[in-house]
């Protein structure tokens, strides 16, 4: 189909898309209830080859459910998951991770009192070869040394000593561990869980760029998060759940802060916000708006764009 | 100590084989202060500074002290409490504790010295105390991750029923024991005039077989973790509950193993014995530096601890100090080392 305006829901449903790709994730018609409690209703993602997707909601919209489900954590009622067009399903976060997905949280994420190149192999320690490693379950504590501190170089965070317990670190640095682990296992893709929610100005910064650096490694990323500014500074896509599902994709090239909250919140509804069509974006490439507001110029209703993020797919070069 | 100098040697190469982070070439001077500065945030360092201080004190207080003689007696009394504060600290590492780690060790010696005085074949016997030790670990480990039942409250109805058990099958009487198979660890050979038992050498290695397990494999930093942040563990794949379950279980079997060592020692099951070996074993822990909370400590910590007592207790008696000295000392040496706890983890929260 063309990502015009005119598409409206399960537009997700036919993959490939439009520019023949398939989503590296994709949910469909995803819903979850827990009692009376509808915490996700048909809800659709889709997640792009190499893009940043950030997932934004009002409290109480279902993105945590939304994220649970697609990381493992939680198993919907209803809807289809798919991992590079091939239908998936995950009962836990392990099975999650063993096919490549990884999830950073905003905390509880490192042990604090374990060193940094434990903390980036927990759970999946290097061993010796030979029968210590497979007999007495022996760690191979120098090769998980050497790989972590490569690990850290490699995505640019600054650790002088991986045998440093992971406490003696700033907040920003642990979530560097965190994400730097995230990064050196996942194979499809990283979910984050409101990684900055926790972390001051500078040290939101340092996530942000690495962030990019994952992304630039061609890893996509789904970001969750509150912090707008964050959202509009690295998304390529920005994902907008309300009432248990979706109901836009827009870009930042295209939408401003206001417009998107406006969204999140049932201000406005998806087709009477928005800026340029994706025609205009896709002609000015993928540059980002580096202003905090985003915005390229003011909103015209003609340039409507699809309430169910038809725009979205083509913005990913 | 040799194998970390090796990964320090063979870090810069790794690090500039990758994107040149700025700043990444550390002097070799200020190298040599991070090592130097990791081995004084090494939490061994007081424990072993305490020992040696003890050490040092007792030897110029008395003429009797510095003998290997001494020595080897001070290591002979350390067995069962040693033996017991190996599976504490296990436990505690977990952000557990055991209370019932004396009653259970007990029972043991009593099923093995009672089945035998009943004409039962020693080795079924010892068998036998080894299996029931081993259930009663894996019971308050259970109840434990079942039930999520917190392990104070766990331990010390566990403490209730084993002690209340063990006088019953023992019907509040003790047994002597003259097996020379239960009798075994109190054995031992001359060396150089020094008394050695088979006890002493299997302390040691019963330690260093879960020192490797605790830091060189792939469980030990699972316990670590589990202790430390249960929900991090969990989240990275961790099977936090079985983690669990295996210490409290390991912990049996060395409840067991000290069952068969205070036999040797003491060739005598009493229900009444080691009432206080619970909180004997928590002090020598809690001496050697591991952390009640959880996540923090070490095996080698324990055994210092057990010896700091074994010095102290062995140092005041022949330096003619009233035995009431050795618990105050005792008390105020656990005091400190749990202050020293809270002021290093409060240190790492800041």
């Amino acid at each position: 189909m063309s990502s015009t305006t005119t598409g409206t829901e399960g537009r997700g449903a036919e993959t490939p898309q439009a520019d023949g790709r398939t989503p590296v994730l994709e949910g469909r018609k995803l819903s979850k209830s827990y009692g009376h409690v509808r915490a996700m209703v048909d809800a659709d993602f889709e997640l792009m080859p190499g893009e940043v997707l950030a997932v934004i909601g009002d409290n109480g919209a279902g993105k945590s459910t939304l994220v649970k489900a697609l990381s493992g954590a939680v198993t919907p009622d209803k809807g289809e998951l798919l991992l590079d067009g091939k239908p998936v399903t995950f009962r836990s976060p392990i099975e999650a991770r063993a096919l490549g997905i990884e999830t950073v949280y905003q905390d509880l994420a490192v042990a604090p009192a374990l060193d940094i190149a434990s903390n980036l192999f927990l759970g999946r320690e290097l061993r010796r070869s030979g029968p210590l490693g497979s007999l007495l379950r022996m760690v191979d504590a120098r090769a998980m040394r050497d790989e972590a501190q490569h690990q850290l170089d490699a995505l640019g965070v600054r650790i002088p000593d991986v045998r440093q317990p992971v406490e003696s670190l700033s907040g920003g640095q642990r979530q560097s561990v965190a994400v730097a682990r995230a990064a050196a296992f996942a194979t499809k893709l990283v979910i984050m869980d409101e990684p900055t929610a926790a972390l001051g100005v500078r040290e939101s910064g340092m996530v942000l760029d690495l962030i990019r650096r994952i992304s630039a490694r061609g890893l996509p990323v789904m970001l969750i998060s509150h912090n707008m500014p964050h959202v509009f500074d690295i998304a390529d896509r920005i994902h907008i759940h309300r009432l248990g599902s979706r109901v836009a994709v827009v870009s930042p090239r295209t939408h401003t802060m206001s417009d998107a909250v406006a969204i999140m919140t049932g201000a406005a509804r998806p087709e009477d916000v928005g800026g340029r069509s994706h025609y205009d974006e896709r002609a000015q490439g993928r540059q980002r708006a580096r202003s905090t507001d985003g915005s390229d110029g003011p909103p015209t209703p003609a340039d409507r764009v699809n309430p169910e993020g038809g725009e979205g797919a083509g913005s990913v070069p | 100590m040799s194998e970390s100098t090796a990964a320090a040697a063979a870090r810069p190469p790794g690090r500039s084989a990758a994107d040149p982070p700025p700043g990444g070439a550390a002097p070799p001077a200020s190298e040599r202060r991070q090592a130097l500065g990791r081995a004084l945030r090494n939490p061994l360092v007081g424990p072993l500074a305490a020992l040696l201080v003890a050490v040092v004190l007792f030897t110029l207080m008395t003429d009797t002290f510095a003998t290997a003689g001494n020595a080897s007696l001070i290591l002979q009394q350390s067995i069962v409490i040693g033996t017991l504060a190996l599976g504490q600290t296990l436990i505690i590492l977990t952000a557990g504790i055991d209370l019932a780690n004396g009653a259970i060790a007990v029972l043991g010696t009593i099923v093995m010295a009672k089945f035998v005085f009943e004409g039962g074949n020693p080795l079924t016997a010892l068998l036998l105390g080894l299996t029931i030790t081993v259930v009663l670990g894996a019971i308050s480990g259970l109840l434990v991750t079942r039930l999520g039942l917190p392990p104070f409250i766990v331990t010390l109805g566990m403490l209730t029923v084993v002690y209340a058990i063990a006088r019953l099958y023992s019907e509040s009487r003790s047994y002597s024991v003259s097996e020379p198979l239960l009798r075994f660890w109190g054995q031992g050979t001359t060396l150089g005039g020094v008394r050695i038992t088979w006890g002493t050498l299997l302390l040691l290695v019963v330690f260093t077989v879960f020192w490797f397990a605790l830091a060189r494999t792939s469980w030990g930093r699972h316990v670590y973790a589990v202790g430390n942040a249960p929900e991090a563990a969990r989240l990275v794949g961790i099977k936090v509950n079985r983690t669990i379950l295996s210490v409290y279980v390991a912990a049996g079997a060395l409840y067991g193993l000290a069952a068969w060592q205070a036999l040797g020692r003491i060739p005598n099951a009493d229900p009444n014995a080691y009432q206080t070996a619970n909180l004997d074993s928590i002090t020598a822990v809690v001496i050697g530096g591991t952390s009640l909370f959880g996540g923090r400590g070490s095996v080698v910590g324990t055994l210092i601890g057990a010896l700091i007592v074994g010095v102290l207790r062995s140092g005041l008696t022949q330096a003619g100090i009233d035995n009431l000295y050795q618990d105050l000392a005792t008390g105020v040496l656990v005091i400190v080392a749990v202050s020293l706890d809270q002021a290093s983890r409060r240190r790492a929260a800041r």
